[in-house]
């Protein structure tokens, strides 16, 4: 009862953002449209009893990834809106054929209705508690391997990140434009 | 009263990405096309966490914590692609950037 009514609520709240953020002309309003579909599936990750993934969703997400947008669209300016136009023919009718064969296919998967990975009994299975304790532990036992990758990975790209932001213009070649 | 079922997040997930899909697809500001891959990112990812509760295994949300890292990766390199492209062409569309076309 409580899954259903959050579902179609947040269920609602997420797609109304995906909404937003594709459809929006001004880029503030689509990375707010962004937030509230983060948001919106932090409160889904809850009902599944995956309490550290929506924590580190509305940390990481809402938090981190949505204020670095909003600091890049206000470097780059948002007072030019952008150009609604299709330079290229039959584009946006490629885009609708495209996801609807997607839609469809994702359907028709669906109202199948079993999954080879749910339980072969038919029973629901017990639940897994995402807790900060049972995932931790998860985290730093079977996958100790690849947290020590992601810490490579995440030290590879604020290296990058910062050589891309202290590259000089005097530092060019002078053949450029 | 109806019983929620993986189907149903798994049909929420898949008009997610669609939704995504189709902005990566139709939009030409190289920070919206950005946004819509974080919505395809995000769908998967409700896809791990309905996949994982519905086998019992806790897997799921494990591999959501990866995406979620390469995620954060992403965005930090490629935000910082778009403002150093902004500096030298004072744009950020992606069909005014063809300096590559054959």
């Amino acid at each position: 009862m409580v899954e259903l009514v959050v579902f179609a609520l947040m269920g609602a709240g997420t797609l109304a953002g995906a909404v937003t953020v594709v459809l929006a002309r001004n880029p503030v309003r689509s990375a707010l449209g962004l937030l509230g579909a983060l948001v919106s599936l932090a409160v889904i990750y809850v009902v599944n009893l995956a309490h550290l993934v929506a924590a580190v969703q509305v940390v990481v997400y809402a938090g981190a990834v949505l204020t670095l947008f909003l600091f890049v669209i206000m470097f780059i300016g948002v007072d030019r809106s952008e150009d609604t136009s299709e330079t290229i023919p039959l584009q946006r009718k490629l885009v609708a054929g495209l996801a609807t064969v997607v839609a469809l296919g994702a359907a028709v998967l669906v109202s199948r209705g079993r999954f080879s990975w749910t339980p072969a009994s038919g029973e629901a299975a017990e639940i897994p508690n995402g807790t900060v304790q049972a995932l931790g532990g998860e985290l730093f036992t079977t996958w100790v391997l690849g947290v020590e990758v992601t810490a490579l990975l995440l030290t590879i790209a604020a290296v990058g990140a910062i050589a891309l932001a202290f590259h000089r213009r005097s530092a060019e070649t002078p053949t450029e434009d | 009263m109806p019983v929620v079922t993986p189907g149903w997040y798994m049909t929420l997930a898949a008009v997610l990405f669609v939704l995504g899909m189709t902005g990566v697809l139709i939009r030409r500001n190289a920070l919206v096309m950005f946004m819509c891959v974080e919505l395809m990112l995000n769908a998967v990812n409700l896809t791990f966490v309905a996949a994982g509760r519905a086998a019992g295994v806790l897997d799921g949300q494990v591999a959501v914590f990866f995406v979620l890292v390469v995620a954060a990766a992403e965005v930090v390199v490629g935000l910082a692609i778009i403002v150093a492209i902004f500096r030298r062409r004072e744009t950020a569309s992606v069909d005014e950037l063809a300096a590559l076309r054959g």
